[in-house]
C-alpha cells in the first residue's frame, strides 16, 4: 500500500514536468532551444491563479494560464525567430522576466486560497474500468483531471509527431530547415506555433502547481522544476513517449526524501534533489556513447534559419 | 538567342548581393528535352542564377518565363508549383529521416501520412525514370551518389519538368557520374528541361546539347555542343586565351625523403582500410595517388600526418621513424611536413576566423611569454595574399566568405610558408575553376623545383598524368602498382583502380 500510494502521488509530482517537458520537446523539434521554461511556467502558475482565484473557474484559469505562457514564448519567437538572436541568451533573459513578472503579479496573492467548489473540480476522478485494475489502476487511473491531460497530451504530441505529415514537417524543420524549405515547408510559421505551442504546454505545467499541486501561491512556486523539464527533453530523446517514463520518474525523486524520512531513513532531501540532473548526465554521456543518431537532438537546435545566407 | 521553342526564359535578370552584382542582365533560353549546361568559373553567378529560378533568392530586375506565362517566385514553394526542381551542391535532405519521408516532406498529403499510397506513386517513377532508391533507408546511411539520386526523385515526385543541377558531379566517383548521366539522358527522353550547371569541361562536352558560358555575372554567349570545343568555351569563361596543357617540371635529385614500409591500419569498425602500403618518395618528386574514392586515400594522408592511428608499419622520413608520433611531436621535432586535408574548412582551417588568425594558428607555439603577437602573421598574411593573388576584402575578413579556391590558397600559403620538405596534398584542386586549378599547379610546381616531395592525391586523371612523375594506384586499401606518368594510360590507371594488378610499368 505504500509503494501505492507513494508512485501515485510521484505521478502528481511528475505532471508539472512532464507538462514543462513536452512543451520544450515541442519547441526543440522546431529548432529552438527555449531556456525560458521555467519562466514561462511561472507566468503560467500566477496568471492561472489570478484567474482562478478572480473568476472561480478552472476552465479559465488552465486557459489563460496556457495563453501566458504562450505570451512568453511569443517574446522568445519574435526574438530568434523575426530577429535571429541568440537563443541561449533570449531564454535566460526570458527566465529571468517570467520569474521577475510571478512576483510581481504575485505580490497581492501570497497565502491567498482557493474555493472548495474551485478546488473540487481537480479531485480525483476514478475512471470506470481501468481504474479497477489491481494496483496499477490506482497508480494511473485514479487521479485529477489535470493528470489525465498530461497523458492524453503525450500521447497525441507522439501521434503529432511521428504519424502525420505537419509533424514530418516539423522534425524536418529541427532537423535541416534549409532542406525544409526547399520542400516548401513553412519555416517561420512552423517555429511560432510550435514555440507558442511549447510556451502554453509551460503555461499548464505551472499551473498545476499553483492551482492542484501546492494550491496557494507562494513565491518561486516552480522551484526549479523548468530547468529539471529542460534536462528531461534531453532525458527523453525529443521522444514524448519517453518524456512520460522521465517526468513521473523524476516526479518521484521529487518526493523520495520526504516519504523516506517517514520510514526512518534519513537521507538529505538535498541528495534527491541532485537526482534529476545527475540522471541527465549519466542518460548524456550513455547516449553520447551509443552515437544513435536517433536519439540525438534536432541537429539545426539553436541555429536562426535565414533562407538568402550564403 | 532565343531560337522561340525555349520553354523556360529568363530576360535580364539582375541580382545584387551587398554591393557587388551577382548578376547582371542575364540571359538563358532553355527548351523541353535539351540539357543545358551552364558553364562559368567559380563566382560567375550560375548558382545565383539557379537559385532565383527556383525561389530561394528574390531577383531584383527582370523577368523569368515558362512555357509561355511570366512567373514571379517568392519562395521555392512558387517554383516547385511550377514544375522547377533544384538539386543543390550540399543535398537539402533531412539525415534522420528516411528517404520515403524526405520526398513526402512539405508535401500535402493529408493529416496522416499513408506510406503505402505513396510508396506506390513514387515506384511508378522510379521505373518511368529508371532510378534505383531504396525507400525505406535512412538518409544517414546512404552514399553521396545514392542521396543524390533520391534528391531527384524527390523533385520527380513533385512533378518537376525543369530540373536544375548545381555542379552535381563534384561529389561522385566516375562510377556514379556515369549513372547520373544515364538518368539525365533518361529524364531528357522524357521531354524535361535539364540545367547543368559545371565548370568540367570534358562532363558539359560529354552530355550537354546547348551550353551556356556566364563570367563575372554576365552572360557571355549560347552555343550548340557541335560548334564548339573546350578551348573556346574556356576561353569565353575565362575572357582570355587559355593554355590548358598542365606543364611538368623535370625530377632532378634521387635522395629519398620518406620511405614508407607494409603500413597498415584499421578504421573504426576494426575493418583493416591500408592493407600493407609500401613505397619510396623523392626530393623535387611529386607522386600522384589514384583511386576510387574511399580507396584509403584518405586514411593514408592521414596516417602519414600522424593524425591517424596506425597498426603497423614504418614510415621513414630521412631516417626518422614517424609511425605512431602525433602532429605536435612532428613540429617539435622539426620534421618538416605539411599537410593540405581534403576538408579545406572542417580540418585545414577555421571558417569565422580571419586569415591572420588562421596564420597564427601554426605559429603561436613558438610565441614566447603569455600573449600572442599577431604582428608577424599579419604581415605574413600580407604577404601570402600577394604572392598568391587571392582575393579577400583584407586579411582580417572571415575565411568561410571567401570562395573555394581562395580558401585553398591560404591553406596552401599557410603550409608552404613553412618551407616544408614533404607536403601531402588532398584533392587540393577539388571543386575549384580552370583558372585557380592551373595557379595550383603553378604553385606545386614551383614548390617542386625547390626540391620539395609533393605527394598529390587527386581524382582527375588528366591532371595526374600531366602534373606527376609517377602515379601510385590503390584500390581498397592496397596499391595495385605504381606507374610512371610520362608513359601511363587513363586505361590502364582506370583498370588499377578498379584492382587489376600492373606490374609492367611498375618504376
Amino acid at each position: 500500500m505504500m509503494t501505492v500510494a507513494f508512485l501515485k502521488a510521484a505521478i502528481i509530482a511528475g505532471t508539472p514536468l512532464l507538462f514543462a517537458t513536452l512543451g520544450e520537446i515541442l519547441t526543440e523539434k522546431a529548432g529552438n532551444l527555449n531556456l525560458g521554461v521555467e519562466g514561462m511556467m511561472l507566468m503560467g502558475a500566477v496568471i492561472g491563479f489570478q484567474m482562478g482565484y478572480s473568476t472561480n473557474s478552472p476552465i479559465l484559469a488552465m486557459v489563460f494560464a496556457a495563453l501566458a505562457g504562450a505570451i512568453g514564448a511569443l517574446i522568445f519567437a519574435f526574438l530568434t525567430v523575426s530577429l535571429r538572436a541568440n537563443q541561449v541568451v533570449s531564454g535566460l533573459a526570458l527566465t529571468i522576466f517570467g520569474t521577475g513578472f510571478a512576483s510581481f503579479a504575485g505580490q497581492s496573492l501570497v497565502g491567498l486560497k482557493m474555493t472548495d467548489a474551485f478546488n473540487a473540480s481537480f479531485k480525483t476522478i476514478k475512471i470506470p474500468g481501468l481504474g479497477d485494475i489491481p494496483f496499477l489502476g490506482e497508480i494511473f487511473f485514479n487521479q485529477d483531471i489535470f493528470v489525465y491531460l498530461g497523458y492524453i497530451t503525450a500521447i497525441i504530441l507522439g501521434i503529432y509527431l511521428y504519424k502525420t505529415s505537419k509533424g514530418l514537417n516539423l522534425r524536418a524543420v529541427g532537423e535541416n530547415p534549409a532542406a525544409a524549405d526547399a520542400a516548401s515547408v513553412r519555416i517561420t510559421r512552423y517555429k511560432y506555433i510550435h514555440i507558442l505551442l511549447g510556451g502554453a504546454l509551460c503555461g499548464l505545467g505551472g499551473a498545476y502547481l499553483s492551482l492542484v499541486y501546492v494550491p496557494v501561491w507562494q513565491e518561486n512556486i516552480t522551484a526549479g522544476r523548468g530547468w529539471i523539464a529542460v534536462a528531461l527533453v534531453i532525458f527523453s530523446a525529443w521522444n514524448p513517449y519517453k518524456a512520460l517514463f522521465g517526468a513521473y520518474l523524476f516526479g518521484g525523486l521529487d518526493i523520495i526524501g520526504f516519504r523516506l524520512q517517514g520510514t526512518g531513513i534519513v537521507i538529505s532531501q538535498y541528495v534527491f534533489d541532485m537526482m534529476p540532473y545527475l540522471v541527465t548526465i549519466v542518460i548524456l554521456v550513455i547516449v553520447s556513447m551509443k552515437k544513435d543518431i536517433r536519439n540525438a537532438p534536432p541537429k539545426a537546435l539553436g541555429e536562426p534559419y535565414f533562407r538568402e545566407e550564403r | 538567342m532565343n531560337n522561340g521553342s525555349a520553354y523556360v526564359s529568363m530576360r535580364d535578370i539582375t541580382k545584387i548581393f551587398g554591393t557587388v552584382k551577382a548578376t547582371d542582365n542575364m540571359n538563358l533560353d532553355v527548351a523541353e528535352g535539351e540539357i543545358h549546361a551552364l558553364l562559368g568559373e567559380n563566382g560567375a553567378g550560375k548558382s545565383t542564377l539557379m537559385n532565383m529560378l527556383s525561389g530561394i533568392y528574390i531577383p531584383d530586375s527582370g523577368h523569368i518565363y515558362i512555357g509561355d506565362r511570366e512567373v514571379r517566385f517568392s519562395s521555392p514553394r512558387d517554383s516547385i508549383n511550377a514544375g522547377v526542381g533544384m538539386i543543390h551542391q550540399h543535398f537539402k535532405l533531412v539525415e534522420v529521416l528516411t528517404a520515403l519521408e524526405n520526398i513526402l516532406l512539405g508535401f500535402k498529403i493529408g493529416i496522416f501520412v499513408k506510406k503505402n499510397d505513396q510508396k506506390r506513386l513514387i515506384q511508378q517513377i522510379m521505373e518511368k525514370y529508371q532510378l534505383e532508391v531504396d525507400l525505406d533507408k535512412y538518409v544517414y546511411d546512404m552514399s553521396v551518389g545514392e542521396k543524390q539520386t533520391l534528391e531527384i526523385l524527390k523533385t520527380l515526385y513533385r512533378g518537376a519538368r525543369i530540373l536544375i543541377l548545381d555542379e552535381p558531379t563534384a561529389v561522385l566517383t566516375p562510377q556514379e557520374t556515369v549513372k547520373l548521366f544515364k538518368i539525365m539522358r533518361r529524364m531528357k527522353e522524357q521531354g524535361c528541361s535539364v540545367i547543368f550547371i559545371s565548370h568540367k569541361m570534358n562532363e558539359v562536352m560529354e552530355i550537354a546539347d546547348k551550353i551556356t558560358v556566364l563570367r563575372k555575372g554576365r552572360t557571355i554567349d549560347t552555343l550548340d555542343k557541335g560548334n564548339t570545343d573546350p578551348q573556346e568555351l574556356t576561353e569565353l569563361m575565362v575572357g582570355r586565351p587559355v593554355d590548358l596543357s598542365i606543364k611538368r617540371v623535370d625530377k632532378t635529385s634521387d635522395n629519398r625523403v620518406l620511405r614508407v614500409k607494409n603500413l597498415r591500419a584499421d578504421n573504426e569498425e576494426k575493418l583493416e582500410v591500408l592493407k600493407g602500403i609500401s613505397f619510396d618518395m623523392f626530393q623535387g618528386e611529386i607522386l600522384g595517388v589514384a583511386g576510387i574514392a574511399g580507396s584509403g586515400q584518405k586514411e593514408l594522408c592521414e596516417a602519414l600526418a600522424g593524425l591517424y592511428p596506425i597498426k603497423e608499419g614504418e614510415i621513414n622520413f630521412k631516417g626518422e621513424n614517424l609511425a605512431g608520433r602525433s602532429p605536435k611531436e612532428f613540429i617539435t621535432r622539426g620534421i618538416s611536413m605539411s599537410f593540405i586535408p581534403e576538408d579545406r574548412l572542417g580540418m585545414g582551417l577555421v571558417a569565422n576566423m580571419d586569415i591572420v588568425d588562421n596564420i597564427l594558428l601554426k605559429q603561436y607555439h613558438g610565441n614566447k611569454g603569455l600573449f600572442v603577437k599577431r604582428k608577424p602573421a599579419s604581415e605574413k598574411a600580407k604577404e601570402i595574399v600577394k604572392k598568391l593573388e587571392i582575393k579577400t576584402p583584407g586579411v582580417h575578413h572571415p575565411i568561410k566568405n571567401l570562395s573555394g579556391g581562395n580558401i585553398q590558397k591560404v591553406l596552401l600559403g599557410r603550409e608552404l610558408d613553412s618551407h616544408p620538405e614533404l607536403l601531402i596534398t588532398a584533392y587540393p584542386v577539388r571543386g575549384l575553376d580552370i583558372n585557380t586549378c592551373l595557379k595550383i599547379y603553378d604553385i606545386l610546381n614551383g614548390e617542386k623545383k625547390k626540391g620539395v616531395s609533393i605527394l598529390y592525391i587527386a581524382e582527375d586523371l588528366d591532371s595526374l598524368l600531366g602534373l606527376c612523375d609517377r602515379i601510385m594506384v590503390i584500390s581498397h586499401g592496397e596499391i595495385t602498382g605504381i606507374v610512371d606518368a610520362r608513359v601511363a594510360t587513363k586505361e590502364q590507371l582506370g583498370l588499377m583502380m578498379l584492382g587489376n594488378k600492373e606490374v609492367d610499368h611498375a618504376v
